[in-house]
């Protein structure tokens, strides 16, 4: 069973992701997680404040059941397929994050410092959560899309304006682990 | 009985970002420190994926499983948005580390500090809702 509680390799992973965008083309439908944000605002009652969340949502129920799903996936990935040799990152980036101040994997997926239930006792990490939801629900929203919607659906569609979204994501990215994490940490 | 197929696509998408970690702070991180292949290979090969596929598809005309054409609609042209809303995008997936999918797959997972991510992507989106007339395309 290592094969299935081990790092699962990267050309494996890729491949499913990749089918799972296709299966969703052949039920009709286009890969992007990030629409679901606009229909949870939609039934918390955002409708009442902005034109743009007057849309027929229960079209979408299809995505919110793929949102359930990843969810039930998380779990069970979590609870009866992990292993205490996954996250097996780079000795350098552990090195790095030891100067930040930031925890070493040891078999878990998020850092302890930022993730771990301690937080919700700091504001200073509360902030820092929020502010990243932030940026990802406005920016995804602006861009019309997120990893899913451009990166993975719309560069295998060739689309150009995928191709603009993914390098500002990857700009973001890097402007964000270069210069402002270490201003943070 | 309908939603069943799309409840199981997102299952094993759920897994197959938990078991890749692509889901995990460390690998966003090390992918934008340059220090992995990983999370690129994983990325290079979901598109590679797709692509050989899109292309079967149109070719060979495939239906869709309610035997309609598969259609996928070309992204809206624009250039500033995609650029600045990339950009806004990528600051804050390399902040906390999760995009849209890994946010609720973190939570299914039991991450409860992720809901926090939630919420602020769900603030984001609302802000994004109030002033789309007035941003630049």
């Amino acid at each position: 069973m290592d094969v299935l509680t081990q790092t699962w390799p990267w050309y494996v992973s890729g491949f499913l992701i990749g089918i799972v965008m296709l299966l969703l083309n052949y039920f009709g439908k286009v890969f992007g997680m990030s629409s679901n944000l606009r229909t949870l605002c939609t039934i918390a009652g955002a409708d009442k404040f902005a034109d743009f969340f007057k849309f027929a949502w229960k079209a979408q129920r299809w995505n919110l059941a793929v949102l359930v799903g990843a969810m039930l996936g998380g779990f069970v990935a979590v609870h009866y397929m992990s292993n205490p040799s996954n996250v097996d990152i780079n000795p350098k980036t552990i090195e790095q994050l030891a100067t930040l101040g930031i925890d070493a994997p040891n078999g878990k997926l998020a850092p302890q410092v930022l993730f771990g239930n301690q937080i919700f006792e700091s504001p200073k990490m509360i902030l820092i959560l929020l502010i990243g939801g932030i940026l990802i629900g406005f920016g995804s929203r602006y861009a019309g899309g997120c990893t899913s919607g451009h990166a993975i659906s719309g560069l295998s569609n060739l689309q150009i304006p995928s191709l603009k979204a993914v390098i500002g994501f990857f700009v973001g990215g890097l402007i964000m682990a270069h210069f402002l994490l270490p201003l943070i940490f | 009985m309908h939603y069943i197929k799309y409840l199981l696509v997102g299952f094993l998408f759920g897994i197959v970002l938990t078991k890749s970690e692509a889901v995990s702070w460390y690998r966003i991180y090390e992918m934008f420190q340059f220090q992995s292949f990983h999370m690129y290979g994983i990325i290079s090969v979901a598109i590679a994926t797709g692509l050989i596929g899109l292309q079967i598809i149109k070719r060979n005309h495939i239906k869709a499983i309610d035997g309609n054409p598969i259609v996928i609609a070309d992204k809206e042209k624009g250039s500033f948005r995609y650029w600045v809303g990339g950009l806004i995008f990528g600051l804050g997936w390399a902040l906390v580390g999760a995009c849209p999918g890994p946010i609720f797959i973190l939570i299914g997972a039991g991450f409860w500090s992720v809901i926090l991510i939630l919420i602020g992507a769900m603030i984001g989106t609302f802000i994004y809702g109030l002033f789309k007339d007035k941003l630049p395309n």
